[in-house]
């Protein structure tokens, strides 16, 4: 265990101490720090936004009920996301719900568009052509651009599900590769697959977005 | 014209994440970063996904409906009335 997860580990405990000893305002920063996570993982079992959302306030249910079971072990974000998986996979079955994970094998094309390399009659078959070489995009500023947060947003919606789930869990919320793993029943293998497939696809979305400004430009 | 053992523009694309996971074994590793010290265009492309990652990690998210949040915290309240835990504080919060 490295000293940055043993200090996270205290913070956990003494989190949760305060939440056992009753601390509202304890308890409602980490409702709002961990419910969007939540619901995201629930999205992996059940349906619906709002049987997600039924999933969430099940699992706070839960957690405020079990804290005394928190052994301060592994990390409290750890054990909420399994609590969660606990709840939605019931409701899920219930519901039917399957993300397509078989598709993960399926895929095996790159996700760069070939054409952007040298073909094979090139001089330097495999390496970005002039063309296609990415070019730098336009500096990045201390204040976020609020158009590429809107235009990411967006694009997260786009993804094919699996891949969306699973970037929003690591980029978005956080979540380390073990977590998305047991989170979602993913092999570390296909998680990966499904990160870089989906992380290659918003790359590309800013790409045509500093793109254009500077067209405009 | 490279030898076959460097590593391809168009292959070190699709071992960006397995590098940046830490997923690579030491010898892919080392031919990974070695593609990268002489093609400028691959470590642009590296860094456009860090930067993606960046941003990404600022998307903001949606939270929970005010009446769930009303109702969890006066669940809360009611399972976890709170202690009056005065000495115990002064040392934890000290």
């Amino acid at each position: 265990m490295t000293g940055r997860e043993r200090r996270a580990l205290r913070r956990d405990t003494a989190l949760v101490e305060r939440l056992r000893a009753g601390d509202r305002a304890a308890f409602s920063a980490v409702v709002t720090d961990y419910s969007p996570m939540m619901r995201h993982v629930a999205r992996g079992y059940v349906a619906s936004a709002a049987a997600a959302d039924d999933v969430v306030q099940e699992a706070w249910l839960t957690v405020i009920r079990s804290l005394e079971t928190f052994e301060g072990r592994s990390a409290l974000r750890t054990w909420i996301v399994g609590i969660v998986v606990n709840i939605a996979r019931r409701r899920g079955a219930k519901d039917a719900r399957t993300v397509p994970w078989s598709a993960v094998a399926a895929d095996g094309g790159g996700t760069v568009d070939p054409t952007r390399f040298q073909g094979g009659d090139a001089p330097n078959p495999g390496a970005w052509t002039s063309i296609g070489a990415p070019s730098p995009w336009a500096p990045e500023r201390r204040a976020l651009d609020a158009e590429a947060l809107r235009l990411l947003r967006t694009a997260l919606t786009t993804l094919p599900e699996s891949q969306r789930l699973v970037v929003t869990l690591r980029d978005v919320d956080g979540l380390t590769g073990e977590e998305v793993c047991a989170a979602l029943g993913l092999t570390a293998g296909n998680q990966r697959i499904l990160l870089h497939r989906g992380r290659a696809r918003l790359r590309q979305e800013l790409e045509d977005y500093y793109r254009g400004n500077e067209v405009k430009r | 014209m490279t030898d076959d053992e460097e590593l391809r523009c168009r292959q070190v694309v699709e071992l960006v994440t397995d590098y940046l996971e830490g997923a690579l074994d030491p010898e892919l590793t080392a031919r990974f970063r070695a593609h990268l010290r002489g093609c400028p265009h691959c470590t642009e492309y590296l860094d456009q996904v860090r930067r993606t990652i960046r941003t990404l990690g600022h998307v903001p998210v949606d939270a929970l409906p005010p009446e769930t949040m009303a109702g969890l915290l006066a669940e809360f309240g009611n399972l976890r009335p709170e202690q009056p835990t005065p000495r115990r504080s002064l040392f934890r919060r000290g």
